[in-house]
C-alpha cells in the first residue's frame, strides 16, 4: 500500500508538485499523463528523494516519512522499497549489464555474489538479453538497454517501481519492444507508478489513469473513464493534442 | 672542448641502472599513498564536509603553493626540531612522504574535476537503488572518475618519478645521487648527468606506452 499525502515541491518560487494525494493499492498500475513542464516525472522523483519534496508524508509499506524532516536513513528506506527507471536508462556505465543487475542485490542488499548472478541471468532471460550479458552498456541499443535498466528495477523485489517516461528517449524501433516488458511485469502484478505519453499503452495496461496539471491531480480514473469520457476541459484539450 | 667518454658512460650505466628500484620504489609507494590521499581529498572536496572541508582546501592551496625540494627540506629537515618522535625518520621515508603530501594536492584537483565530469545520471541510478554515498563513490562514481583522471594521473606520476631524484638532497643515494658520486670522483660531470637525464629519460617513455595500454584498457566498456 503507498500512500502520498500533500506532497509538496517547489523549484524557487516555483510550486511544481501543490499538495498532491495519491493512494496506490499493492498490485495496481497507475500510469500518469499530462502535459510537460507540470510536475509528472517531478513528483515520481520525489517519491525516492532524487528531488527533495518540501512537504507531504510518503508511506511505502512499513515507512512512512514526512518530506518535511526526512532523515537519511529514511531517504535510503525509500529508495530501497521503490525502483526507478530511467527516461536515459542511467544504466552503470562501468559496469556489464549482468553486473547491473546485480549491483543492487549484492551492494546494497547484500546478497551472496551467487546468488545476485543467478539472479540476474534469469532476469536477462526474461528481458531476451541473455546473449547480451556481459556487454557494456555503450554496446547496446537503446532498447536494449533500457530493457537492461528495467530488469535491474525489477531485480530489487521492490514494493513500487516507478517509470519516468521509459521510452521517451528512444528510437521508434525500439519502443515495442520495452513496453512488451513492461506488460510482462505488469502481468506479474507489481505496483507501477507510470509516467509516460503512450495513450494506447495506458488504455491497455493501467488499471487507474492520472492526469495532471499544473501540479495538480485533475482527474483520475480507469481509462475508460478518463481517457474515453474526460470531464475537465484541461484533459479534453490534452487529449485532443495527443490524439 | 674534449671528447665525450663513451667507454665512462658505458661503464657507468650498470651503476646507475643498479638504483632504478630504489627509484621506482619511492615513486611506486608515493604513487599508491597519494591515490589514497588524493581520492580522499577529493570526495571530502565533492561531498564538503563542514570544518574539515576548510582544512583540505589549506592542504591543497599550501602543498600546491610550495616547491617540492622545500617540502622536502621542512620534513627532513625542520620537522624533526619541532617533533623529536620524527627523528627516527630515514631520507627514503621522508622522501615518500614529501611526495604523497606533494602530489595529492595535485591529484585531489584532477580527481576531483574527473568526479564532476560523471554523467549526472550515474549518481541519480546509484541514489535509486538506495546506495549510501560511500557506496555510490566506491562502486559507480570513482570507477568511473578514475578514467577520465587516468591521463593526468600518469603524467603527475612520471613527475613524481623525477621528483625522486630531489631525495639525493635528504641525503638518500638514489639515481641521482649516486651519478652525482661518480661524476665527483671522476670529474666527468658532462657524462654522468648525461647517463642520467637518458635512464629518466628511457624509464619514462617506457611508462607513457604503458599508459597507452591503460588508456585502451579503461576505455573498453565505453567502446561501441
Amino acid at each position: 500500500m503507498i500512500g502520498i499525502q500533500g506532497l509538496t515541491k517547489r523549484f524557487g518560487d516555483t510550486v511544481v508538485l501543490d499538495a498532491i494525494d495519491l493512494d496506490i493499492a499493492d498490485g495496481e498500475r497507475v500510469v500518469v499523463i499530462g502535459p510537460s513542464g507540470t510536475g509528472k516525472s517531478t513528483l515520481l522523483r520525489c517519491l525516492n528523494f532524487l528531488d527533495a519534496p518540501q512537504a507531504g508524508t510518503i508511506r511505502i509499506g512499513d515507512l512512512t516519512v514526512d518530506a518535511a524532516q526526512a532523515t537519511r536513513q529514511q531517504i535510503l528506506g525509500l529508495r530501497r522499497r521503490t525502483a526507478f527507471v530511467f527516461q536515459n536508462y542511467a544504466l552503470f556505465a562501468n559496469k556489464t549489464a549482468k553486473q547491473n543487475i546485480m549491483e543492487a542485490l549484492v551492494t546494497v542488499q547484500g546478497r551472496p555474489v551467487q546468488e545476485a548472478e543467478a539472479r540476474a541471468t534469469e532476469i536477462l532471460a526474461q528481458t531476451g538479453l541473455a546473449d547480451k550479458a556481459e556487454s557494456y552498456p555503450a554496446a547496446l541499443s537503446g532498447g536494449q538497454q533500457q530493457r537492461v535498466g528495467i530488469g535491474r528495477a525489477m531485480a530489487l523485489g521492490a514494493d513500487l517501481m516507478l517509470f519516468d517516461e521509459p521510452t521517451s528517449a528512444l528510437d521508434p524501433e525500439w519502443v515495442g519492444e520495452v513496453l512488451d516488458l513492461m506488460r510482462q511485469v505488469a502481468e506479474q502484478r507489481q505496483t507501477m507508478l507510470i509516467v509516460t505519453h503512450e495513450m494506447q499503452f495506458a488504455r491497455e495496461i493501467a488499471d487507474r489513469v492520472v492526469f495532471m496539471d499544473g501540479g495538480r491531480i485533475v482527474e483520475q480514473g480507469p481509462p475508460s473513464q478518463v481517457l474515453d469520457a474526460p470531464q475537465d476541459e484541461r484533459l479534453q484539450r490534452f487529449l485532443r493534442r495527443v490524439g | 672542448m674534449r671528447a665525450l667518454d663513451f667507454s665512462y658512460m658505458l661503464g657507468l650505466v650498470p651503476v646507475l641502472v643498479s638504483y632504478i628500484p630504489l627509484t621506482l620504489f619511492m615513486a611506486g609507494a608515493g604513487m599508491v599513498f597519494a591515490l589514497i590521499l588524493a581520492s580522499a581529498l577529493a570526495v571530502e572536496r565533492v561531498v564538503k564536509v563542514p570544518v574539515l572541508d576548510g582544512l583540505v582546501v589549506l592542504f591543497i592551496s599550501f602543498f600546491r603553493g610550495t616547491p617540492l625540494l622545500v617540502q622536502l627540506f621542512l620534513f627532513y629537515y625542520g620537522l624533526p626540531q619541532v617533533l623529536s618522535f620524527l627523528t627516527q625518520i630515514n631520507g627514503v621515508t621522508a622522501a615518500i612522504m614529501g611526495l604523497t603530501l606533494h602530489f595529492s594536492a595535485y591529484m585531489a584537483e584532477s580527481i576531483r574535476a574527473a568526479i564532476a565530469g560523471v554523467d549526472r545520471s550515474q549518481w541519480e541510478a546509484a541514489q535509486s537503488i538506495g546506495m549510501t554515498q560511500a557506496q555510490m563513490m566506491r562502486r559507480i562514481i570513482l570507477p568511473q572518475a578514475g578514467r577520465i583522471a587516468a591521463p593526468t594521473l600518469v603524467n603527475y606520476f612520471i613527475d613524481m618519478i623525477k621528483g625522486t631524484s630531489l631525495a639525493f638532497t635528504l641525503g638518500v643515494t638514489e639515481m641521482m645521487g649516486a651519478a652525482q658520486k661518480e661524476a665527483a670522483g671522476s670529474f666527468r660531470y658532462f657524462e654522468a648527468f648525461l647517463v642520467i637525464a637518458v635512464l629518466y629519460w628511457i624509464i619514462v617513455e617506457i611508462l607513457s606506452q604503458g599508459q597507452k595500454r591503460l588508456e585502451i584498457h579503461l576505455n573498453k566498456a565505453y567502446a561501441r
